[in-house]
């Protein structure tokens, strides 16, 4: 099969590979028809993540169609389905309690050594992201196989496009456990760091759940904008300053609950140029801002702070003093994707929530190397790229 | 007993005569360095143990162990994966064994690497059962020493902690996760 591969920094090429085969009980094997580059898959083409090794397949958020499956497998040969990914077992004790991305048996056991010794305790196994979290085979690519896919994977009912439910592999879920993490109540003001696939989602999730106000922050004018089109007010940080601009906006209480989605499109491990920030002083204006701590830095008094953003490894200048103080809460974690698809699906069923608007750009799987440094160069423009293997190769169609 | 312990399992222990201790009230002990390694896994005690029963399964998880044979009862002989496709063997007899809760073995005079310990069951309520293994070996030098390495990734913690975690997964999901997507893949990563 053809799949787009990691080869080094800025080196990723679309290989011919050995086709994915059952091997356990209860794989199936999906035939990808679309398939979405995430921001973090950056974090992997800009070469922050260690452990990547040459030919890896990167690819963490796709779907497509059945067409093989294990004698454990509860799919069936055509069945539509979007994968969440995260690979999680269903019969640990952590899956017992929904937190998917916890599940004790996804990562294999060699490579659970790693998170052992960095984190304490291992975490679940994730499609398409180093061997950190397990060497999975990513989607990029014509075929994959799903373990646990009695579990994981959720069918799509006949009349909804791709582009509709793909986002239930990752970006919506996870904005959406964002707003939820922010412990939202009604009259709230919510404002949310990055506006970012993540970011857009946790605007729209915090809507739905009560949020009186949601104040978005970023610095691309296009994502401002999109933000705004589902009723967020917006500061832009380039023009404004941001905690002024939030006391002033909040009648000088602050946020009631602040979501950090920065970090966000690093699903993966040792947040992009954690030396930048930290050299950049809360209080200075720069582009490179450590969003948690002005995040912390803003939130009222007794408030939330939700933390979709992903961090991997230490970070310095932590504000501990302004979070016990003022008594904040902390709520983050990888998303439990398996735990929000079947209620998501439904709300996209029922037209409560967007996902289309995101996408920028469709193309082959061909031409995955072109998107990637098209993503990679414009992050104002390019929201979205969407990969279809069935595409004749140089056919990009940009979405608008 | 001049020292006064706390609650902490001996295998943690930073005392060394704490430790020694542990080692000889193992029956028949064999080896100086002691480990221990605890999973919790979700499944009733009893099927647990009933797995282990049978140590002709326990290659299923265990990698480095290429087969057990049982030449009695209470006497197996083992078949250990060492470098250049060569491997090592010895017999263990069990040296104790309480249904749903314990066994327990010592390899036999003439080990390549002497060895023993005991693998225990305990009740965990909705979490299941808690399984600790503790085994004290002797670290042989030379071409044993380094089959030892092979046998046990240098560190022979991490080795117990990798075999515990493949039984967890076998117990509570039916297969043991890998990430390879081919079979030939699949050969190459347990051979």
């Amino acid at each position: 099969m053809r799949a787009l591969t990691w080869h080094g920094k800025h080196d990723v090429r679309v290989d011919t590979v050995d086709d994915p085969e059952i091997l356990n009980p209860r794989d199936a094997i999906i035939k990808i028809t679309s398939t979405a580059i995430c921001g973090s898959d950056l974090h992997l083409y800009d070469g922050y993540i260690p452990t990547m090794e040459a030919g890896d397949i990167l690819g963490h958020e796709f779907m497509g169609e059945v067409v093989e499956t294990g004698p454990g497998s509860t799919l069936k040969k055509g069945q539509r389905v979007v994968v969440p990914f995260t690979i999680a077992c269903g019969s640990c004790y952590h899956c017992g309690k929904h937190q998917y991305s916890a599940c004790d048996n996804g990562n294999p056991a060699d490579t659970q050594d790693i998170g052992q010794e960095m984190y304490g305790q291992p975490m679940s196994g994730l499609f398409g992201y180093s061997h950190l979290t397990g060497g999975y085979a990513g989607g990029q690519a014509e075929y994959v196989r799903v373990p646990f896919s009695d579990v994981g994977p959720i069918v799509v009912p006949d009349g909804l496009t791709d582009d509709e439910v793909l986002f239930l592999s990752d970006i919506l879920p996870t904005g959406w456990q964002a707003a939820e993490n922010a412990d939202i109540e009604p009259g709230d003001t919510v404002a949310v760091w990055g506006c970012g696939p993540v970011g857009l989602f946790a605007v729209q999730s915090a809507f739905l759940m009560g949020a009186h106000r949601v104040i978005a922050i970023d610095h691309f004018p296009h994502r401002l904008a999109l933000a705004k089109r589902f009723g967020a007010e917006t500061i832009n940080f380039e023009e404004s300053k941001t905690y002024e601009a939030l006391m002033e906006m909040t009648g000088g209480i602050g946020p009631d609950a602040v979501i950090d989605a920065v970090g966000l499109e690093a699903h993966g491990f040792f947040v992009d140029n954690v030396v930048d920030q930290i050299k950049a002083s809360l209080f200075l204006g720069t582009d490179r801002i450590h969003s948690i701590r002005q995040a912390i830095h803003a939130c009222r008094k007794g408030g939330r702070v939700s933390m979709p953003a992903v961090y991997g490894g230490f970070v310095d200048k932590f504000p501990l003093g302004a979070f016990m103080e003022k008594g904040l809460t902390l709520k983050t974690g990888q998303t439990s994707v398996q735990h929000y698809m079947p209620a998501l699906l439904n709300a996209i069923i029922e037209g409560q929530i967007d996902t289309t608007f995101l996408i920028s750009h469709r193309m082959s799987l061909e031409d995955a190397p072109k998107g990637y440094k098209m993503f990679h160069d414009n992050q104002n423009d390019v929201t979205k790229i969407i990969l279809k293997p069935d595409f004749a190769p140089s056919s990009a169609i940009a979405a608008e | 007993m001049t020292m006064a312990k706390d609650d902490a399992p001996a295998t943690t222990s930073k005392i060394r005569e704490v430790r020694a201790e542990e080692v000889a009230m193992m029956p028949l002990s064999k080896g100086d360095s002691l480990l221990g390694r605890t999973v919790t896994i979700n499944r009733p005690r009893a099927e647990l143990f009933a797995y282990w029963s049978d140590l002709t399964k326990l290659p299923t998880f265990m990698d480095n162990v290429e087969r057990i044979d049982m030449l009695s009862n209470t006497r197996s002989h083992w078949v250990v994966k060492a470098p250049a496709g060569k491997t090592v063997e010895w017999d263990a007899i069990i040296t104790d064994k309480r249904e749903g809760e314990l066994i327990a073995w010592a390899s036999t005079e003439g080990a390549d690497i002497p060895n023993s310990g005991r693998i225990e069951f305990r009740d965990a309520g909705d979490r299941g059962t808690i399984v600790t293994a503790t085994i004290a070996y002797d670290p042989p030098a030379g071409i044993i020493g380094k089959v030892v390495a092979k046998l046990f990734q240098r560190e022979p913690a991490i080795q117990a902690r990798r075999d515990l975690r493949r039984f967890k997964q076998l117990m509570e999901t039916g297969e043991i996760a890998t990430a390879s997507w081919t079979q030939k893949q699949l050969q190459e990563e347990t051979a």
